[in-house]
């Protein structure tokens, strides 16, 4: 109980920050704004002429979310090392694990705001036909689970430097790689010269083959499962960094 | 409250704290002085669990902070030294994070922030953001956060660090206040402070610590501590030094300034020979006219410097021979 109203503060704390500079707006109309141009222009939503979000919408998905979710996670523990925060916080009366999943959980709500209000998506494609909205419903459960995970990837980078730039970067590139090892052109190269059994076990690693269930309508458990574990153990590397710091 | 039994950290080879053992108790302002790079910071950042010792152990009201943190913290009010704040928040709103994270709810916590807005006079600037804080301010503001739930330790790396002198002077007063029912630790290198607030002083050096005692008792380790000085109107320095310097309880006098026809000395006197040197003076000196006279107490800077100087002259010739 006091695990949570702790977490719960920390996660308070956080979400205010984010709203108390225009970044947070910022970043929400360019989320928005790519979220439009490419599902409507590039997307080719309506020369598809059927009534479905999975290729026009959700497709772009781990594209976005490789520059904008680094970019909402880089401040997370670069900015309280730099400040000198993180001497406050860690002396309190709290455990560094409360302060880890608060501060996720404050960044991951902000992807979920995010993420809602490409509503108007969802409005149109109903508005122009009868779409399959369980299907829908699945993508985005999908594509806030795929956010987590570069969330915490990106957290957990933050934690590496007091630099943002530098946390964005890494986070970047581990997410980049992430999403390659599963997109069929860099797959084709590997089948090349890769035995079947070690592509697959590549495959099996991207966020691209477990996204592509969710758009689907499919909610796989091993899908589910592959999302939090990457959650779950870039927040415990995120904790041994932190450990690591305190140990000097 | 607070007990320190032979506290160590080591970052990599470099040994920043050597065994330090001391303990505060309620009632106590301790004042932590000690040059730059001494391991004072260090030290409080162990003692408040933010970075784990490498040895040793600290305990908080029975609580040790390494294996029983959360109860041992939630006693503590920190002060880290500049004073970080959340730049993006409010005064307000990091008073409120800052109550909140420490239980404080509803009403409790909105008369906890009045109490400290109040304390450390942040009412002007309480709705503005603490990135547009002056220096003064954003120290004020985080001295507030570590005393808003009243804490039974409180422990300040260098509180009035950056603060004008009314400022200064108004913590100083502050610290001492809340020191007749805390037990403070305190990090400062301004001597003046250490006799305007402390009870008792701790003098820190290359991680070990080399005095300890109330301001007083150190004072006494000087070399000044109970040296007359005498100014004599009217007669030659080395006439006067001489006739001193003939009285059978002095070690040495010397002449410190000689102008316009007055001389002033210092007069040292033998090993337990203290009272009664400066009527020795005195009646040596009738027949001169004398301006003045007093004993020295001894002085606190002094003292540090010869005691943190002298262990660094001792080190060296064994640095040459690696």
């Amino acid at each position: 109980m006091n695990a949570w109203s702790n977490i719960k503060t920390i996660t308070k704390r956080e979400l205010g920050a984010y709203f108390s500079s225009p970044l947070a707006f910022v970043f929400i109309v360019i989320f928005l704004l790519l979220c439009g141009f490419f599902t409507f222009m590039v997307g080719g939503f309506f020369e598809r002429g059927e009534a479905s979000l999975v290729r026009p919408f959700f497709d772009w998905h781990p594209w976005f979310y490789l520059f904008l979710v680094p970019s909402v996670g880089m401040r997370l523990w670069a900015e309280e090392r730099r400040v000198g925060t993180l001497e406050l916080l860690l002396t309190m009366p709290i455990t560094s694990w409360q302060a880890i999943v608060g501060k996720f959980l404050a960044s991951w709500l902000f992807l979920a705001l995010a993420l809602l209000l490409t509503f108007p998506v969802v409005l149109t494609v109903n508005y122009l036909g009868s779409p399959d909205n369980g299907v829908i419903f699945t993508g985005y459960i999908g594509s806030w689970l795929m956010a987590g995970a570069y969330l915490a990837i990106s957290c957990a980078t933050s934690a590496l430097t007091r630099t943002q730039v530098v946390s964005f970067i890494l986070s970047l590139v581990i997410c980049l790689f992430l999403i390659l090892c599963g997109f069929p052109p860099v797959i084709k190269l590997i089948e090349s010269w890769a035995s079947p059994k070690l592509v697959e076990i590549v495959t099996a690693m991207s966020v691209i083959t477990h996204f592509d269930g969710f758009q689907k309508g499919v909610l796989d458990s091993r899908d589910v499962i592959f999302f939090l574990s990457i959650i779950g153990f870039s927040l415990f590397c995120n904790s041994v960094i932190i450990r690591g710091h305190r140990a000097g | 409250m607070i007990n320190v039994q032979d506290l160590a950290k080591s970052f990599g080879t470099k040994r920043a704290v050597d065994g330090v053992t001391f303990s505060v108790e309620r009632g106590e302002v301790l004042g932590f002085l000690g040059p730059n790079g001494a391991g004072k910071s260090t030290s409080m950042r162990m003692i408040t669990g933010f970075i784990p010792a490498t040895s040793g152990t600290v305990k908080v009201g029975g609580f040790d902070i390494s294996t029983d943190p959360i109860p041992a913290k939630r006693l503590i009010g920190y002060l880290p030294e500049n004073a970080p704040a959340y730049t993006d928040m409010t005064v307000l709103g990091f008073l409120s994070f800052a109550a909140e994270i420490r239980g404080l709810a509803g009403d409790s916590r909105k008369r906890a922030v009045n109490r400290v807005v109040e304390l450390c006079f942040l009412e002007p600037v309480l709705h503005q953001s603490v990135e547009t804080l002056s220096k003064g301010f954003r120290h004020r503001t985080c001295f507030a956060q570590s005393i808003i739930h009243d804490p039974d330790v409180l422990v300040l790396d260098e509180p009035t660090d950056g603060l004008d002198p009314n400022q200064k002077h108004e913590v100083r007063q502050l610290i001492r206040r809340m020191g007749e029912k805390k037990a403070i630790i305190f990090s400062t290198h301004i001597l003046e402070e250490v006799d305007a607030v402390c009870s008792r002083t701790i003098i820190i050096d290359r991680g070990r610590i080399v005095a300890n005692g109330t301001p007083a008792e150190l004072r006494q380790r000087s070399e000044w501590a109970g040296a007359v000085t005498v100014r004599i109107n009217g007669a030659a320095g080395a006439v006067v030094s001489q006739k001193l310097g003939g009285i059978s309880t002095v070690k040495r006098s010397m002449i410190i300034k000689e102008e316009g026809g007055s001389v002033t000395l210092r007069v040292f006197a033998k090993q337990g020979q203290v009272p009664g040197l400066a009527r020795s003076i005195a009646e040596a000196a009738q027949g001169w006219q004398i301006e003045e006279l007093h004993t020295e107490e001894g002085r606190l800077d002094e003292v540090f410097r010869s005691i943190t100087m002298a262990d660094t002259a001792g080190t060296k010739p064994a640095a040459d021979k690696i």
